[in-house]
């Protein structure tokens, strides 16, 4: 549902020029200082041209420079609005594409809302609006589901896909952790009772419609921060070009000679100067970092959650599903003296023919890997199939009298002893090691011979060890949390390359960890889904819950995935780096930018007073107005130039500070020093050339 | 150039070689360690404490320290006002200034001059519109104006203590105790060092005494009128505590002042020894001593920079004179270069790099005219004080200028790092930034502001504000010398280094006012917020540094700080500087000076 948009898209390119226009308006313009002082220059200079136009009776070369000023002071404006408006509009249609699908639902209230479970119940039909929560409700097959909640009573598959765009149902139950549902999805299936928990207004789809829609957003703390510092830059350049005035009538009147700067040179100047790039694009860059989260299918709450996930710490991942693959994976045939490793294979996988677990279709690929050992055409007559049990733990087939089994080694052991069988005391030893090591050990046998073991393993998701290095580099701490004995855990944790791991974890356990990493001045992110997650979920800096959780644990995270795929987590943390990255790049870049502007106006301004000051002129501009104007011009494109940096983040690269500084420093610092000269010197020919200026 | 050369090394290895004892002695001394000078001034301490009642272990909130630095800073005006007023009524007066029987050619102590003078000294900028050896009498050099030069220092210690302690402390309601600082700091640090400074001063010449003025027969018969008093008593602690007030009108160019080429070097190494030991004192106190260091290092560059420019400006000369036929090089016996309004004892060298330090620094005291410097190399004292003085800076002040200057560029490229911008395991965040941005726009505004106004206000003329006429009528020079005077005037001001350009008659109820209001707001608009940022910062978590940290130690973050001052005073004073020392200095080259 949250589908990836070209920048490029139509539809999104006309809302946001209409919406630029739109956001002229000065009430609301007002929140962006820096926008604001342009749209009153631009203001300003119109009116002096109006007057002018007025009281002048012919068209001069000094209004013809006023017109092209304000006209390009009012772009620097549309321009800046523009790029808040492209970020906006992703979200804007996405929000207006979630709104159909919460058309008036029809919900089957549970009338005695549970006072007495035994007596009979009465089902009366209310909307959807009218419920609160607390109350009980009915969803058979076909009936949208009327407000979050959890299930009570029954299992249903469910669509989901309104939410997460995920078409494959899933399945919601009474108990457990997959008790949430979520209003407007669809039943498929089967009958649900449910408790609502949330009031009309306040359901997931309502929040969720508000955030991509950007109805909630609040500036972030680091952007208030921002802002200051670029208002109270504003403020600096304010007074630095007010003073010019005086200044100038001083050395008019001490050299006898010269005139005062115009006003629209002045506002030219102070435009030029006040940080117009960053503040142009500074919500967009906000907007568009929320926007990226919601394109991997993620749900920030707030944008500062987004901006706390580039200031985490420590990053705690479970095991199971985030770290390995949800199951243990074959990786080794180990026979024992006197078998080939093929034979061992060949038996391995006709004992796990029938074995349906993911554990016995993995020895049948590692035999497919291995030894081309294909699937045999074997009738079922000559096979009878011995399933796993819990009592003999071990399972197997028996074939034209031969009795194959596999299993936990102790189990194997003792079948292959009581049938007579001798048992290697090497075996035991090796079984012991790979126990050992945190994998599972599986013995294999052909009646009384006990022919190897199979060595079950955990396996780390693929590039993960990559991307947890990258995070080291970049500071961040990987914490495994597990179940496992401390000995699985380490050896899991070493391969995958971990900083540290809390094993035998109780919920509780990654609380306390979560308040100690915080004690010691770290922020930590993590993934959860079950109730019993929920106050870690609270506790940690960033939390992100799995939309298949609990109500509970997507409350008290700040962050909701809608693929349940707690890896997400580390891309939340890039995401989160990548926008605070792109805010300092154009920071740092539009306060560089100035030096340059000083040596092509200031020249060109006091050159009636100070002839000697054109040695400042270094880029040998024509004449002062088109000076003037290639400033205000480059100044107004530069904007134009970065929306989709803006909005797409800049390149974010793994390294450490220290490197990631020195690249972006060298890039945007003397990058956004140099860039403008010969940006002006290219628009003064180009303004030369069209007989502009 | 060989002598500038060996002398700058010689003294940067010297100031090199102070800053880590005198800063580790300080972060013992006001983190209550005992010092090796306990046994002798514990007690003089603990006399101060029982005598005016201050409980020595309680501490307090940054609010309740700035009211506290206020109170006294005021009743340090009301005390400096009064007896300047009253002088005429008190001891140690052998001249009679302010009573009938004052020698001809006295000025007055007028009251808007007595106000600008006091306030002057409470806030350690030692601008003086008076002249001390014809205005005020012994009794107001010692009582009002050496005293007001210990405390302000000490306050300024005590200041950067605050900010200090903001980063070394974690969760902290508190920053310390301004009496008992300002206490340690006159006690154990201004008192022993100013002591010493003193007696090493008059061993080359620097006169203490009492007596009236002398008066000489000259060889060619005129009369000459050799003023007297207790010069070494306020000259060292005029170096110690960057306050730069002369006890003669000439300042640091005086022979009883500043007699020798040593006493220039100790005089020059006394007004960086404090500024340079707070930077190891804040390494030391928030666990990392090259935290310090790099601050050091930003400072140590921005300096021998400014003194290179300065120098080689200076060497340079005025090309006008070189093509008259004046040789600008240096030659034995023949200093070269431009040596108007320079001492001939102290030479080219000498002279720059005093001119560059007292301005890097918040002194202020001078021992050439800056007025006579040559365009350029006027203009580096000028940005000196325009970036805030914070190559050193003044004591305490220059710190916490300099951590200002380092919050806002972490601030700016710590988010490049892609993480909320921290400093020392401290975030950066709203409140600090806004408070950094009122503290630089506050002095920006007291610089350009007063310029642009004293650029066109008109008074009557013989009126009570400005008795020659238009506020530009005091300026001795025209064209962008002129303009330069009073930038200089108002940014000195600002920046409470109290050197002047010359060239302007300041004593005016017009200038006396308005430069008492720049010196008000450079103090306490510019040092007051730097207070609460201590006093946020104390209340903050300390956040675990790691590799994803922004490094604040190494070489690149010191050329990051440079670029950030450089960056942000160059683009609030550039279209000023143009049209002061930029456009004479091009005049200069087509021809025209002034």
């Amino acid at each position: 549902m949250l589908r990836r948009r070209s920048l490029a898209d139509r539809e999104l390119l006309v809302r946001a020029l209409t919406d630029s226009w739109r956001k002229l308006n000065p009430v609301t313009l007002a929140r962006n200082p820096v926008i604001f002082v342009v749209e009153l220059g631009a203001t300003l200079t119109t009116a002096i041209l109006l007057h002018d136009l007025y009281s002048r009776p012919a068209w001069t070369q000094a209004m013809s420079f006023e017109a092209q000023v304000a006209l390009w002071l009012w772009f620097t404006v549309l321009f800046a609005n523009f790029a808040e408006a492209m970020a906006e509009a992703r979200g804007k249609a996405q929000a207006e594409s979630l709104r159909k699908s919460q058309s008036e639902i029809v919900a089957k209230r549970i009338a005695t809302s549970g006072r007495m479970p035994s007596a009979p119940r009465k089902v009366e039909l209310v909307s959807a609006s009218s419920l609160r929560a607390g109350d009980l409700v009915v969803c058979a097959a076909g009936d949208v589901i009327p407000g979050d909640g959890d299930v009570v009573e029954g299992i249903a598959t469910v669509d989901e896909s309104m939410i997460t765009g995920e078409s494959a149902p899933v399945i919601r139950e009474s108990g457990g952790d997959r008790s949430a549902v979520t209003g407007g999805t669809r039943v498929l299936s089967d009958e649900i009772t449910i408790r609502i928990l949330s009031n009309p207004g306040e359901t997931f789809l309502d929040r969720m419609i508000a955030l991509v829609e950007g109805a909630q957003r609040q500036k972030t703390p680091n952007e208030i921060a921002l802002n200051m510092l670029i208002a109270g830059l504003t403020l600096i350049f304010l007074l630095a070009v007010a003073t010019l005035p005086p200044f100038a009538i001083y050395s008019r009147r001490a050299m006898g000679a010269g005139l005062t700067p115009s006003v629209p040179v002045l506002i030219s100047l102070l435009v030029c100067l006040i940080p117009t790039t960053i503040g142009g694009l500074l919500s967009a860059i906000g907007i568009a970092g929320m926007d990226r989260v919601m394109q991997h299918n993620v749900l920030a709450t707030s944008g500062k959650a987004v901006e706390a996930a580039g200031d985490v710490d420590t990053l705690l991942l479970d095991k199971t599903g985030t770290i390995t693959l949800g199951n243990r994976q074959a990786v080794e045939f180990i026979p024992v003296r006197g078998v080939s490793e093929a034979m061992l294979a060949d038996t391995a996988q006709l004992a796990s023919m029938a074995d349906e677990t993911p554990e016995g279709r993995s020895i049948l690929m590692l035999a497919k890997a291995r030894y081309g050992l294909r699937g045999r055409e074997v009738s079922e007559a000559e096979m009878e199939f011995i399933p796993f049990s819990a009592y003999t733990r071990m399972s197997g087939v028996n074939l034209e009298g031969r009795q194959l089994r596999k299993g936990a080694t102790d189990a194997v052991v003792e079948f292959v002893r009581r049938h007579g069988g001798s048992v290697d005391d090497e075996l035991l030893e090796r079984s012991r090691q790979i126990a050992s090591q945190g994998g599972t050990p599986l013995a294999v046998c052909d009646g009384t011979r006990l022919l190897g073991l199979i060595h079950l393993k955990d396996i780390v998701k693929g590039g993960l060890r990559d991307r947890i290095s990258k995070l080291r580099a970049m500071g961040v701490r990987s914490v495994m949390i597990t179940g496992d004995n401390p000995l699985t855990a380490a050896a899991i944790a070493r391969e995958a390359g971990l900083d540290d791991f809390l094993a035998q974890a109780t919920p509780k356990d990654k609380l306390d960890y979560i308040r100690k990493e915080q004690a010691a001045g770290r922020l930590v992110a993590m993934a959860g889904d079950g109730t019993n997650d929920a106050p870690a979920l609270a506790q940690a800096d960033v939390g992100l819950a799995m939309n298949t959780g609990t109500m509970a644990a997507k409350e008290a995270g700040n962050m909701v995935d809608l693929d349940s795929n707690p890896t997400k987590l580390l891309e939340v943390v890039e995401i989160g780096k990548q926008l605070l990255i792109t805010r300092g790049a154009l920071t740092t870049f539009s306060i560089a930018n100035d030096v340059a502007k000083y040596f092509a106006i200031l020249p060109a301004m006091f050159a009636p007073i100070y002839p000697a000051l054109a040695h400042l002129n270094i880029m040998r501009l024509h004449d002062p107005r088109s000076a003037v104007l290639a400033a205000v011009i480059f100044n107004a494109l530069i904007i134009v130039a970065l929306i989709p940096l803006a909005l797409r983040g800049v390149r974010y690269r793994a390294t450490g500070a220290a490197s990631l500084l020195r690249r972006n420093l060298l890039f945007y610092g003397v990058g956004g020093l140099i860039a403008p000269f010969p940006g002006i010197w290219a628009l003064d020919l180009l303004l030369r050339w069209l007989h502009w200026a | 150039m060989t002598h500038f050369l060996l002398l700058t090394a010689i003294y940067f290895v010297v100031l090199l070689g102070i800053t880590k004892p005198l800063g580790s002695y300080m972060a013992r001394l006001f983190s209550g360690q005992r010092t090796f000078l306990h046994p002798l001034l514990r007690p003089v301490e603990r006399g101060v404490y029982r005598l005016t009642g201050v409980e020595e272990h309680a501490e307090q909130r940054w609010t309740e320290y700035t009211l506290a630095l206020l109170a006294f800073s005021a009743a340090g005006f009301v005390c400096a006002f009064a007896i300047q007023l009253l002088q005429g009524h008190l001891p140690w007066n052998p001249m009679g200034f302010g009573t009938a029987h004052k020698p001809a050619g006295a000025i007055p102590v007028t009251p808007d001059l007595a106000f600008n003078s006091a306030i002057s000294f409470v806030t350690n900028t030692n601008w003086q519109a008076y002249s001390g050896e014809n205005t005020v009498s012994y009794f107001t050099q010692m009582t009002a104006f050496t005293v007001q030069n210990f405390v302000s220092a000490a306050s300024g210690v005590a200041m950067a203590m605050v900010l200090i302690r903001g980063f070394a402390r974690r969760e902290s309601k508190t920053v310390g105790n301004f009496w008992v600082d300002l206490t340690r700091a006159t006690v154990y640090l201004l008192l022993p060092l100013a002591f010493f400074a003193a007696l090493l001063l008059a061993s080359q010449g620097v006169i203490q005494n009492l007596r009236p003025s002398v008066v000489a027969r000259t060889l060619e018969g005129s009369i000459q009128i050799i003023p007297q008093g207790p010069v070494a008593s306020q000259e060292a602690i005029k170096m110690l505590g960057t306050n730069g007030g002369g006890f003669f009108n000439a300042n640091s160019a005086h022979p009883f002042e500043n007699p020798t080429p040593l006493s220039n070097f100790v005089e020059m190494l006394l007004i960086f020894s404090i500024p340079a030991g707070l930077t190891y004192t804040f390494g030391r106190d928030v666990g990392d001593t090259r935290q310090g260091w790099a601050l050091f290092a930003a400072m140590s560059i921005l300096f021998l920079v400014g003194a290179g420019v300065l120098f080689h400006y200076e060497q340079r000369g005025n090309p006008l004179l070189t093509q008259l036929g004046l040789q600008a090089r240096a030659a034995p016996g023949q200093p070269g270069g431009n040596m108007e309004g320079k001492e001939t004892r102290f030479g080219i060298a000498d002279s720059a790099l005093f001119a560059t330090i007292t301005t890097d620094a918040s002194c202020g005291a001078v021992n050439a005219a800056h007025d006579s410097l040559t365009p350029l190399g006027g203009l580096v004292p000028l940005v000196n004080m325009e970036l805030g003085e914070v190559v050193f800076g003044g004591v305490g002040a220059g710190l916490l200028g300099m951590l200002l200057f380092a919050i806002l560029a972490v601030f700016i490229a710590g988010l490049m790092v892609g993480r909320t911008p921290e400093y020392l395991g401290k975030k950066i965040e709203r409140r600090e930034v806004q408070l950094a941005m009122i503290a630089l726009i506050a002095t920006a505004a007291s610089m350009l502001v007063f310029t642009a106004v004293a650029s066109v206000a008109q008074f009557r003329q013989g009126g009570y504000w400005n008795p020659p006429g238009a506020a530009t009528a005091n300026l001795t020079n025209g064209g962008p010398h002129g303009f330069t005077e009073l930038l200089y005037a108002y940014s000195s001001t600002s920046e409470n280094n109290g050197s002047a350009f010359a060239g302007l008659n300041a004593d005016t109820p017009y200038y006396n006012f308005t430069t008492a209001g720049a010196m008000l707001i450079g103090r306490f608009a510019f040092l007051i917020p730097l207070l609460a940022v201590g006093g946020s910062l104390a209340s903050k978590k300390r956040l675990a540094i790691t590799s994803g940290t922004l490094p604040t130690s190494g070489p690149l973050f010191v050329g990051l700080l440079i670029g950030t001052i450089l960056l942000v005073g160059a683009l609030t004073f550039f279209p000023a500087l143009s049209l002061g020392p930029v456009a004479e200095h091009y005049l200069m080259q087509a021809g025209h000076v002034f």
